[in-house]
């Protein structure tokens, strides 16, 4: 590794040397067709170095391993009376009623129905693949009415409360950075990179 | 013939057909040239006789009026919407694209920053995944409901690939997270080959700034992809080595498909056509018709549309307005002589490289059927009846 790493090195320094001894008249009556493409400029210096806190203001996003989760835990018990004042409305008394995107059930067997019957809701416990998801986009985007304004702990309490709804997690289970990533989605197998357009 | 379909307007409330005389009448005096015309002004506006809508869908989108429109280029005012939190107000001069995860340099830089870099002009489609109206079941829909999403533009911008050289992108890099600056805080991950190959942080839309819907004052923009992906509005962007698995790219713009599987990350949007004209609620008299309309593909250029009026039986391929452009709409217009009786007209676009349009059953052999319908983009037909009289003909897909 060490001296193909060298090798490469060297050609690099072979090019740039050549490229800039060469002198600027035998460049310009070089034929346009051995013209060589213009060089990658380096940074151009424009913008400014991001400060840590202005990263960490903005840098919300969880990912399918847990990280960016806050601390905090939460449970379904205190996550009902947060859904039924917040998110009922929308979503539905327990969370399969509507009129909005049905978030509670799960298919007989854990099937994947989906293409076979456009009637089958996506729900969290159908179809999301991944429990993190969920803490992602509630503190994102949710509820519409004042998006982006739940604090850590409520997105935890609701968090805990749809898994618990969906059945994923025991009634009592305490749902925080460590145990939500864990939870196992049944839809989670299903999901498959789409292969259109990539090279054959 | 084609004077009479330019007073076709589609309105929000449903298609109204506008009595041109009439309307003209109001507006214009009997004989121009003996009145002394309007003088300059600042602003232009359209003839106030021609009145083409978007029709909003819900808050959340509205399509744009195809049959109103000619050429290739969508009227910025015209460019379909889809949102998931609202069209937000951003002020240009606090706006700032912050750029940060596995970079040597994590940068933030103001709309003027991202003016200053070299720039790029190119003119391409932009189609919403969910661009598939055909399944009503209903034959009185014009081609703005049928295909309301896609709109075309020219985008100027910065290359990702420029701002991606300034931050100093590390070699392990993979993905990057796109985060808008609406309600939804939208955020799409997307595979970093496309940032070097022909994404942009686009500002500038038909030769002035982006539209507040499209974007205002940056958004990202993906060619060829599916419209959600180009996330607008965008205020950050965070470089990795994993997709970040956000509710829009798991649980919505993924496609379950007929093996039991679910297809994800399905960026490209692959080529379709529409015919425009005729189309409902257009009315054929017996003579020469100029069958047309617009062709795209995500893979690239539009390589050939074949027209059908015979219902899929025989097929002709129509002219291409040049210049074909990649990832772009492309024009397309073939001449017809209607002699009266039924006919179903059809088109199906063929791209550069050899994709052909698919029909309802090779495409439900393989997508089966969904409640959203994603990347759907069958051949379709137009029924002409007997009396020239045209509707959508309305095919089962559930």
């Amino acid at each position: 590794m060490k001296r193909a790493g060298l090798v490469v090195c060297l050609i690099a320094a072979a090019a740039a040397l050549s490229s800039f001894g060469v002198p600027l008249r035998a460049q310009s009556r070089a034929p346009a067709a051995k013209a060589s493409p213009a060089k990658e400029p380096p940074p151009l210096g424009i913008g400014r170095p991001a400060t840590p806190a202005e990263i960490a203001a903005l840098d919300i996003d969880v990912g399918p391993d847990g990280a960016g989760l806050p601390p905090g835990r939460g449970t379904a018990a205190e996550g009902a009376p947060i859904y039924a004042a917040r998110c009922a409305g929308c979503h539905g008394k327990t969370g399969r009623e509507g009129p909005n995107d049905v978030l509670v059930g799960r298919q007989p067997g854990d099937a994947f129905p989906f293409a076979k019957d456009a009637r089958v809701p996506k729900t969290i416990g159908s179809y999301w693949p991944y429990a993190t998801t969920v803490f992602d986009y509630i503190r994102r985007a949710m509820p519409p009415d004042a998006p982006n304004s739940l604090s850590n702990a409520e997105v935890y309490n609701l968090v805990a409360f749809l898994l618990v709804q969906n059945e994923l997690v025991p009634q009592d289970a305490v749902i925080d950075a460590t145990s939500l990533p864990k939870v196992k989605m049944p839809a989670h197998d299903h999901f498959v990179p789409d292969t259109r357009g990539r090279p054959k | 013939m084609k004077v009479s379909r330019r007073t076709l307007l589609t309105g929000a409330a449903g298609v109204v057909a506008l009595g041109k005389t009439k309307a003209t009448a109001a507006q214009a005096p009997a004989d121009s040239t003996k009145v002394r015309g309007k003088p300059s002004r600042a602003l232009g506006q359209r003839a106030p006789t021609e009145k083409p809508q978007r029709n909003a869908r819900g808050a959340t989108s509205s399509g744009t009026p195809h049959q109103d429109l000619m050429g290739t280029i969508t009227p910025s005012d015209l460019h379909f919407e889809r949102h998931h939190g609202g069209v937000p107000e951003i002020d240009p001069k606090t706006y700032s694209l912050l750029v940060h995860g596995m970079v040597e340099r994590p940068m933030v830089f103001t709309l003027a920053d991202l003016k200053r870099f070299p720039a790029v002009s190119r003119v391409h489609f932009l189609e919403c995944s969910g661009n598939f109206g055909g399944r009503t079941g209903s034959g009185e829909i014009t081609p703005q409901v049928l295909a309301p999403l896609t709109s075309n533009s020219e985008w100027t911008g910065v290359a990702l690939a420029t701002i991606f050289r300034e931050v100093g992108v590390k070699a392990q890099a993979k993905w990057f997270l796109a985060e808008g600056q609406d309600a939804a805080l939208l955020t799409r991950s997307i595979p970093i080959a496309k940032a070097y190959d022909d994404a942009l942080i686009a500002y500038g839309q038909n030769g002035e700034a982006i539209r507040p819907e499209q974007g205002y004052p940056a958004r990202l923009f993906l060619p060829g992809w599916e419209g959600n992906s180009s996330v607008k509005w965008i205020r950050r962007i965070e470089v990795s080595d994993h997709p970040f698995m956000t509710r829009e790219e798991t649980s919505k713009y993924t496609d379950p498909m007929a093996d039991g599987t679910a297809r994800q990350f399905s960026f490209l949007m692959d080529a379709r056509s529409l015919i425009t004209y005729p189309a409902y609620p257009v009315t054929l008299t017996p003579g020469w018709v100029e069958i047309n309309g617009i062709a795209w593909s995500g893979s690239g250029k539009i390589k050939r549309v074949d027209v059908s009026t015979d219902g899929g039986a025989t097929w002709v391929a129509a002219k291409l307005q040049e210049p074909v452009l990649s990832k772009a709409h492309t024009r397309f217009r073939h001449l017809w002589k209607w002699t009266g009786g039924e006919a179903a007209i059809m088109s199906r676009a063929v791209d550069e490289t050899g994709y052909m349009q698919p029909t309802r059953t090779e495409l439900m052999a393989m997508r089966g059927v969904s409640s959203v319908g994603y990347h759907y983009n069958p051949i379709t037909a137009w029924q002409v009846r007997g009396d020239g009289t045209v509707v959508f003909r309305a095919e089962e897909w559930t």
